[in-house]
């Protein structure tokens, strides 16, 4: 099992190497992820136009060189749209991912490592919300604190935290009842040490492979709020809103729907190649190991 | 022999099942003396490594536990969770039995060893690592400097035993509990850890309680031996003694069973029977089921006895435990004669 990894120091980046980049999958998943965030950040640097500016001369204007993905209804540039809305719609995927990261990993780990009471206590409140349907519990969400950009991040997150919690504890059932936790207690460490130095990074590796997965259908969640117009507001350019906007005059300018559809399709599948491949290095029975 | 460091009271340890309550571990009163080497041995499922749980208070929440485990002046059976944390690890140890299940896997070895310390002491990180450094160094791992930050993979596993025997040594305790910390070792090292282990007590006067199935550890290291069945003592005595004229009938089983160099191959001798079911144990002794000299009394528990200032045993056909049970009586038929 373990015997495989041989080398001295590096193993840690050849694990890396050998896991997640040495499936196919994982390559392209990753190179186009490193390609998206690099437009998300440098959004400003990217875009050829003022993704706000209208030019009445330039009204579903069709794809040309200067304009590569064309114009939409108020002649402004689709590709220049988006991108800004790319950086927003990423910026929602990952922040709302990553805050039900920071709140149900820490649940999960405690509810598992704990049991009995505490385990009720903290999961039966979050079974409830899982049982909800996710996108009835985001739009009620926005109902109640009303529309926004940070709105709809919060209400991905309150979705997203009871998975990754159940992921977590379920895996760190498995690590609790393992004989290096027992020794670790027979240490007299305390529990909460216990809990940050070894269980944690035993028992992360699934919730970070399903927050990976996740953070590709936040992506979606969040065009879909903003398609209903719950979610960035106008002009905030959103991948969602702008697939609204595109509704309304498809069959005569295709392409100010086509490319926000696209960038979604290909964000949603890298993060799946992306979490593949961290797959293939965190499960326990994958060849990594 | 000086004083005594661990005392078992009638403890009896009980886990809850679907099944119903299993009696693992039945009226055991035992001592171990202060520097002393005592070997607790019987088979799997005897109870051994639920009285050294008991001991370190780490049974799990299904368990319930009678009795007293008197150790410094405490009764641990008793004791808050946190009274307990701080004397583990610190005046009592615990080796598990397999190295490579008891590190933890992405944590490297140095800071497990440091882990110990800084849990018990106010030390910075600097002066645990040179503590830790020490300490592995000590066990025997050569260069620790260059080990001390390897994950525990990347050690043999007679290395990763040195390492937990390390961590369990951090802050010298009293008290080692050593289950079974030979077993998963082929047997050269098993020499080494045991070597190891004698070692220790020489220096720092470390009590060992040793756990096995193993009576040949038994021999090579220990002073004094408790035999278990079924969650029963039912004999303690010096090791030369037990080997030499073990009393009681399970004893003298297990000893017989063990294959010599003068034996047919492929004729091993076996205890006739089974371990009985503890969740409905027999009543009495519960080697009566298997035993050749059962007799009626068997059916009532034998309590353990002094048939000599050393040797204690719990068994009907033994005079003292017949003493024991019925001091008057026995005082009346010593006065008729």
């Amino acid at each position: 099992m373990s015997l495989a990894v041989a080398s001295a120091a590096p193993a840690r980046r050849s694990l890396w190497r050998r896991g997640i980049l040495s499936s196919r999958k994982g390559r392209v998943g990753f190179a186009i992820l490193v390609g998206l965030v690099a437009v998300a950040v440098f959004a400003p640097l990217i875009a050829p136009h003022d993704p706000n500016a209208i030019d009445a001369s330039r009204i579903l204007a069709p794809p040309d060189l200067a304009h590569p993905f064309g114009s939409d209804a108020l002649g402004r540039d689709v590709l220049s749209r988006v991108i800004y809305a790319y950086r927003v719609s990423l910026g929602v995927a990952v922040g709302s991912t990553l805050l039900a990261f920071l709140v149900g990993v820490p649940l999960g780990l405690y509810a598992g490592y704990h049991g009995g009471w505490v385990d009720t206590v903290i999961m039966r409140p979050i079974d409830m919300v899982l049982a909800l349907p996710a996108m009835l519990l985001a739009v009620a969400l926005i109902a109640i604190i009303g529309p926004g950009t940070n709105i709809s991040a919060i209400a991905i997150a309150v979705i997203y935290m009871p998975i990754l919690a159940r992921v977590v504890r379920s895996s760190t059932l498995v690590v609790a009842s393992q004989t290096y936790i027992e020794a670790a207690r027979a240490r007299g460490t305390v529990n909460r040490k216990i809990i940050a130095r070894h269980v944690f990074p035993n028992a992360v590796g699934p919730a970070i492979v399903q927050a990976t997965v996740l953070m590709g259908f936040a992506l979606q969640i969040e065009a879909a709020l903003s398609f209903l117009g719950l979610g960035a507001q106008p002009p905030t350019p959103s991948l969602g809103s702008m697939l609204a906007d595109g509704r309304d005059v498809l069959t005569q300018a295709p392409w100010v729907e086509i490319f926000p559809g696209l960038a979604i399709a290909i964000t949603v599948l890298a993060f799946n190649f992306f979490g593949d491949g961290l797959r293939t290095r965190l499960d326990p029975k994958g060849v990594a190991r | 022999m000086t004083g005594t460091v661990l005392q078992l009271e009638h403890v009896e340890v009980g886990f809850a099942t679907a099944d119903g309550t299993v009696s693992a571990v039945s009226d055991v009163s035992l001592a171990v003396a202060e520097g002393e080497i005592f070997g607790l041995v019987g088979e799997s499922g005897c109870g051994k490594t639920t009285l050294a749980m008991a001991t370190m208070g780490l049974l799990p929440a299904s368990a319930t536990v009678r009795g007293a485990v008197r150790f410094e002046g405490n009764d641990l059976v008793g004791l808050e969770p946190e009274e307990l944390r701080r004397l583990r690890g610190d005046r009592i140890s615990m080796v598990f039995q397999d190295p490579m299940t008891s590190l933890d896997p992405a944590f490297p070895i140095g800071d497990q060893v440091a882990e110990t310390i800084t849990a018990h002491r106010d030390v910075d990180t600097k002066t645990a690592r040179a503590r830790a450094l020490a300490l592995l160094a000590e066990v025997g791992i050569p260069e620790p400097e260059r080990r001390y930050g390897d994950a525990p993979h990347r050690l043999s596993g007679g290395m990763r035993q040195r390492v937990v025997i390390a961590t369990a040594l951090a802050n010298e305790p009293a008290l080692l509990l050593a289950d079974e910390p030979t077993t998963a070792l082929d047997v050269t090292i098993q020499a080494q850890v045991l070597d190891l282990l004698r070692g220790l007590r020489r220096r720092l006067r470390t009590t060992i309680v040793l756990i096995t199935h193993d009576l040949g550890v038994i021999a090579q290291i220990c002073d004094r031996v408790g035999v278990m069945y079924a969650g029963q003592l039912v004999e303690v005595a010096a090791v030369a003694e037990i080997f030499r004229a073990p009393r009681h009938p399970y004893t003298q089983a297990l000893l017989a069973a063990l294959p010599d160099q003068q034996q047919e191959p492929g004729s091993l001798r076996v205890i006739p029977g089974r371990v009985p079911n503890l969740v409905t144990p027999p009543p009495g002794c519960r080697f009566a089921t298997r035993c050749p000299s059962v007799m009626d009394r068997c059916t009532v528990v034998p309590p353990l006895a002094h048939e000599t200032p050393e040797h204690l045993i719990a068994c009907w056909l033994s005079e003292a435990t017949k003493r024991a049970a019925d001091p008057a009586g026995a005082a009346a038929a010593g006065g008729a004669a």
